[in-house]
């Protein structure tokens, strides 16, 4: 019964990974930008929340509708402003652009914020608990926040799939100046990719700071847990984000409970098993 | 007849002048204070790690931002050699660059598997890995890290003095070796065969270039060196912890800012970028988080607006270049029709 609950928290953590890994296989897909920044957004979006939070006086789970919007904000002008003239058929002005935000992100908020550990509190619903079997038990919270993640990748896919945005997407995907040919403006419909991706980046900021405390130096571990799930789930594929975010997530808890120092070591070595074992991921959708 | 010849007349002057300042830094500890010879050592690791950063990034199309694992690799080996086996450290920096290129044959068969900006993150996750992997090792002090035993220390050499002046002539013996090896790879066909890449890696392919290959071989190359000035690091600092060894900003941020500053994908770009980047640090350093802030930012905006960096802007307006690198075609005129 203990490896079950073990087995279980891990799922449930999978989903968080899986919400940071849907934003970046997002705009991977749309315009196959790597976003190095990716992570230390995540982190802004929780001290966005925190200042919601502190300002407003609410709880950081209603926070939610106002940072979320802020966000997209943030990912729409960031896209039209900088990220926009990085793109091309050179790898490295993306990659290094987004690692000097990275940088900028980073001791910005060190700047405001100080080194010092944060955490968010959503009140009672954080020990609130129930007995799903005899033995196992589930928090409220984190089965909450793993329903968001699945609702949000549920939208995603039928975001792609079933709209005319998703089809926009697609078509500057498949081929950038063909879409443009048809009359899509693909610098707006990259602003609008990088703006959900920053929505779905508000959400997990969000539920990251109430489940664990944060700093200003945790952003690159976040973007390393999204990329591992991504890849785990393989490139493309919605559905196998959340997958990859789920092994992910156990591949830590049960490393975790071997030994406390094996929780980020066996989430990393399962990473590189699957990397070399089948390196086009669990699901793929799309190749390179 | 015809020949192919490096040099222009700037690089013979940069040449020239290269050979001055070398003898001038040789002649350092005669002249130099303590502060001062620290600052150009450490000075001279950076030229290193930031020239190997540029022949993988800048010319291989590499991008790395997992060179720290090199790095914090090296000084692991340099302090596991000393204190376990008794190596004398020396010995153990030159040990820890072979090493170093026998772990990273398995790291890049895994790595290469991930193509551009993810191979990127890639190269951190092994990072990470190391970073998890060395904090396990106990006695090398696990997570809080270990300092080089005074004896270790005093084997070097009898008098503070003496240690200082061999670790500083070390540090510029292997970064002028370092270098020479990075310019002469690029003198060699199989430079050319790097510029093809560099330039436009298709082409390079149909012209017969295993574009595989040679990034592999770059790759592990790239890794022998670094592990070896990391070694050398941890060397200079006397103390090593899987934080500072495994440093993503020390060893991967400030590199790229360097080499981008200086100009990526030109050999002279990571000299120049170093001498930017520490005279803003020794005038800026003291605002802290504001100071990164603004490194990141210019990256960024040289990164737009300059791509090649600053030694790319003069080498386009003047046509310099301080090393023979370029490849003319001497075309010798035949006396036409002889008597």
């Amino acid at each position: 019964m203990q490896w079950f609950n073990i087995v279980l928290q891990g799922v449930l953590i999978g989903g968080l990974y899986a919400m940071f890994a849907a934003g970046l296989s997002l705009i991977f897909g749309v315009m196959r930008l790597v976003n190095i920044a990716h992570g230390d957004l995540i982190v802004l979006a929780a001290y966005v929340s925190l200042l919601v939070t502190q300002g407003m006086g609410v709880n950081p789970l209603v926070s939610l509708p106002l940072v979320v919007p802020i966000m997209a904000l943030v990912g729409y002008g960031l896209q039209r402003g900088l990220l926009n003239r990085t793109l091309g058929d050179d790898l490295l002005p993306p990659l290094l652009v987004t690692f000097g935000l990275s940088i900028i992100i980073q001791n910005g908020l060190l700047e405001l914020f100080t080194a010092d550990s944060r955490r968010l509190h959503a009140g009672v619903i954080e020990i609130q608990a129930f007995e799903l079997l005899q033995g196992v038990w589930i928090g409220v919270l984190p089965l909450v926040q793993f329903t968001i993640a699945v609702a949000v990748i549920a939208g995603l896919q039928m975001l792609f799939y079933r709209t005319e945005l998703g089809r926009a997407f697609r078509a500057t995907s498949d081929d950038q100046s063909m879409a443009q040919l048809t009359g899509l403006d693909t610098r707006h419909v990259f602003a609008v990719a990088m703006a959900l991706s920053l929505a779905v980046i508000a959400i997990a900021g969000v539920f990251l700071a109430v489940r664990t405390n944060f700093d200003p130096a945790i952003g690159p571990g976040r973007l390393i847990f999204g990329f591992e799930a991504v890849i785990i789930g393989g490139l493309g594929s919605v559905w196998g984000t959340l997958a990859g975010g789920v092994i992910l997530g156990v591949s830590q808890a049960v490393g975790a409970q071997i030994d406390p120092g094996w929780q980020l070591l066996a989430g990393h070595l399962v990473f590189l098993v699957i990397l070399a074992l089948r390196p086009q991921g669990l699901f793929p959708k799309v190749s390179g | 007849m015809t020949r192919v010849e490096h040099a222009t007349q700037s690089s013979r002057i940069g040449v020239a002048l290269i050979a001055i300042a070398l003898i001038v830094l040789a002649l350092a500890p005669y002249w130099g204070d303590r502060q001062t010879l620290r600052l150009l050592a450490e000075i001279y690791t950076f030229v290193a790690l930031a020239s190997l950063w540029n022949l993988l990034a800048g010319y291989a199309g590499l991008v790395s931002v997992g060179q720290q694992a090199f790095v914090g690799l090296g000084g692991y080996l340099l302090f596991a050699f000393a204190i376990l086996l008794g190596m004398h450290p020396i010995a153990a920096i030159l040990v820890a660059g072979p090493i170093g290129a026998l772990v990273a044959v398995p790291v890049a068969a895994l790595i290469f598997r991930l193509r551009g900006a993810y191979f990127a993150i890639g190269t951190w996750v092994v990072a990470e890995v190391f970073r998890l992997l060395a904090s396990q090792i106990s006695v090398l002090g696990g997570g809080s890290g270990i300092s080089l035993p005074a004896a270790v220390v005093v084997a070097m050499a009898p008098s503070r003095q003496m240690r200082e002046f061999e670790t500083y002539w070390l540090a510029l013996a292997l970064t002028i070796v370092v270098l020479g090896a990075i310019v002469g790879l690029l003198r060699s066909r199989h430079g050319l065969a790097l510029t093809a890449i560099r330039d436009d890696e298709m082409a390079a392919e149909s012209v017969g270039i295993s574009v595989w290959r040679t990034k592999f071989i770059i790759y592990i190359i790239t890794a022998l060196g670094t592990a070896m000035i990391g070694a050398l690091i941890f060397l200079q600092k006397l103390r090593i912890s899987p934080d500072t060894a495994f440093s993503v900003n020390d060893w991967t941020a400030f590199i790229i800012f360097i080499t981008v500053i200086g100009g990526i994908g030109r050999v002279e770009g990571p000299i120049v970028g170093t001498i930017i980047f520490f005279l803003l640090r020794q005038t800026l350093a003291d605002l802290g988080s504001l100071y990164l802030m603004m490194m990141g930012a210019v990256a960024i905006v040289v990164m737009l607006w300059a791509p090649k960096g600053l030694w790319g802007l003069v080498a386009e307006r003047f046509g310099w270049q301080a090393l023979p690198l370029q490849r003319h075609l001497v075309l010798e005129k035949e006396t036409v029709g002889k008597p």
